[in-house]
């Protein structure tokens, strides 16, 4: 796979000295006051949407932009997880956090299943792979008793945070839904800037290379594949919580092909790109909803424009301006 | 120099009957190599002769047809690749094989990183890696990069890409390079630079090259082994095996 431009430009970014550690602080400190000032000025319940798409195409994003893997069954991991804490809190009656945990917990063991098998591919077999993998999870959510079929696990109640924060609210809501969204964003940045990440990196910028270097590939592959997944599960578990209810859309192929679309609208291989990828095709599924069955041309349209005018990215060639017209 | 001894000792690879058959085209056959420690030994023969078939063989790259491999008298015909890359064998590659949109100095960091232990670490900071600087920087002054750290290595001139090569392959002190047409494609000073590189870090570890240039040969290897049509043709100081007829008829036949 050749190396994604947004990842490009996000190193130019660095070296250029447009990105510096004071201006990367100011900036993650101002996106921290907006998301809480942001319930305010904005229907929650969109918000906590954005934020658990942004979770997901940011998860994604480890292994499409930083590892090179473009995976092709990534609903599966959101599902699971949405159904297994959908029916934890409905009908086991787990407090929240236990509900998402282990919700989360259920996609990341899936991603090591799934994982170890897929990641002895690459390329195009590799995204078959997981494809089938998650037509089998769809399978199983159809077939399944607990799921509810064709009419997927409604009302499922949102609890007390630690026991007393009723969640009920929206406001509450969506601050617990922040924090997540925080913490999962802050693991996913950790891990492309560990020694771990580099790793990653060389990997996909060479890969036969890393493996003459003595690295196993496949077992660096393996473990991006399951926090990915794992992570992309606490996407899922979150967005069961605050929609109250899980059903066959969330493991459909057509999810995995919409996190695809958003991260690379906004920038695969760009730290904010999925995110603004997510807040985009959300926006667009949300304000739209008037138009019906004419929300999936449009958003394909802007899709195919988008990569048409911006083949890295928005956030790819917002950073490739900013080399240009340095600040 | 003297040929290689018949006996085990002194002896770091060793194949034996090292065969390579693409589905019925036998790219190495029979191949028996010997190379003894301490020594630059070229590996030379025609285009498609198998010489970077044998290399991937020797890295675990392909899987033998048949035959073994003897590295430091131990069977490797069956470990996987990053494991005998551990074991202190690192090869080249014959395209430049640098990490392109990664820089000079994480070029050289990445090959030295592995020795912390922490490359599985996703929760610490890249910080941590700071502590190589010093030595990638050192490496990079043995192949005159250190000006270039920053720059992206898809941007370096080819020769200084592979020269960056090398000084990823020194990074992991091996102690036995395989290196895969080290100058080809270069021009004439970084042919010079390239080859003192060689002979620098060959004085105290193994080099097994494939190389064409018969001079550059002549000047360093201490034993040759010519490969054509996947068997070896002849074997010996650069002195023996050029005053060879069979040798001057299939090679020179191909050089000119
Ligand atoms: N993976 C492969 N599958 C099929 N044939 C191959 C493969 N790799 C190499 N060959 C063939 O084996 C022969 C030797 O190739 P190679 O080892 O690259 O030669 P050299 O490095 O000596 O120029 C060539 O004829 C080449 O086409
Ligand atoms: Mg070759």
């Amino acid at each position: 796979m050749s190396t994604p431009d947004g990842v490009q430009e996000s190193r130019a970014a660095w070296r250029l000295g447009i990105i510096t550690p004071r201006r990367k602080r100011i900036f993650f400190g101002l996106l921290v006051v907006l998301g809480l000032v942001l319930p305010y000025l904005v229907y929650p319940v969109f918000l906590m949407n954005v934020l658990c798409m942004a979770l997901f195409a940011s998860a994604f994003n480890l292994l499409l932009g930083y590892t090179g893997l473009l995976s092709f069954g990534h609903a599966a991991f959101l599902g699971t997880a949405g159904y297994v804490t959908g029916w934890l809190l409905r009908s086991v009656g787990l407090p929240v956090e236990l509900g998402v945990l282990a919700g989360t917990a259920v996609a990341t063991v899936l991603g090591w299943a799934i994982g170890a098998l897929a990641i002895r591919r690459s390329g195009i077999y590799f995204a078959m792979i997981t494809l089938g993998f998650a037509q089998m999870i769809y399978f199983l959510a159809v077939q399944l008793p607990f799921t509810g079929g064709e009419d997927g696990l409604q009302g499922i109640p949102q609890g007390k945070a630690l026991g007393f924060v009723p969640l009920h609210n929206p406001y509450a809501l969506y601050y617990f839904v922040f924090a997540i969204f925080a913490l999962g964003f802050a693991v996913i940045y950790r891990t492309i800037h560990s020694p771990f990440g580099h790793v990653l990196r060389s990997i996909r910028e060479n890969e036969a290379r890393a493996l003459s270097l003595g690295y196993d590939v496949e077992r660096y592959k393996l473990v991006a594949f399951v926090i990915s997944a794992g992570l992309a599960g606490l996407a899922g578990s979150t967005k069961a919580l605050v929609l109250q209810f899980v059903t066959l859309t969330d493991v459909h192929w057509h999810k995995s092909g919409e996190v695809v679309l958003m991260t690379l609208l906004g920038g695969m291989g760009t730290v904010m790109g999925p995110s603004v990828g997510a807040l985009l095709v959300v926006a667009m599924e949300n304000y739209l909803t008037g138009f019906g069955d004419w929300v999936t041309v449009i958003v394909g349209t802007v899709f195919v424009a988008g990569v048409l005018a911006f083949r890295r990215g928005i956030v790819g060639e917002a950073l490739h301006l900013a080399r240009n017209f340095p600040f | 120099m003297t040929a290689p001894t018949a006996t085990g000792d002194g002896l770091i690879l060793e194949t034996r009957h090292l065969t390579k058959d693409f589905r019925g085209f036998v790219a190495v056959s029979d191949v028996s190599l010997r190379v003894r420690r301490g020594t630059i030994h070229a590996l030379i023969g025609p285009n498609g002769a198998g010489k970077t078939t044998v290399f991937n063989l020797l890295t675990k790259f392909l899987p033998p047809s048949s035959g073994a491999i003897l590295y430091k008298g131990e069977d490797i015909t069956h470990e996987r690749p990053a494991e005998v890359a551990r074991k202190g064998m690192i090869r080249s590659f014959q395209v430049s094989a640098v990490f392109p949109n990664l820089t000079v100095l994480e070029n050289v960091r990445v090959a030295l990183q592995r020795r912390l232990g922490t490359s599985f670490h996703f929760w610490k900071s890249d910080h941590t890696l700071q502590v190589l600087h010093g030595r990638a920087l050192e490496l990079l002054e043995a192949v005159d990069l250190a000006g270039h750290r920053d720059t992206v290595a898809v941007e370096l001139p080819y020769g200084r890409k592979r020269a960056l090569e090398i000084a990823t392959t020194l990074a992991l002190d091996p102690e036995m390079l395989l290196l895969d047409e080290p100058t080809q494609g270069m021009g004439h000073e970084d042919v010079g630079r390239v080859v003192e590189l060689i002979r620098r870090v060959a004085a105290d570890r193994t080099v097994l090259m494939v190389e064409h240039n018969l001079s550059v040969v002549a000047d360093l290897c201490h034993t040759i082994t010519v490969l054509q049509r996947g068997s070896i043709l002849a074997e010996g100081p650069y002195a023996e095996v050029s005053r060879n007829p069979q040798v001057l008829e299939a090679y020179i036949g191909v050089a000119e």
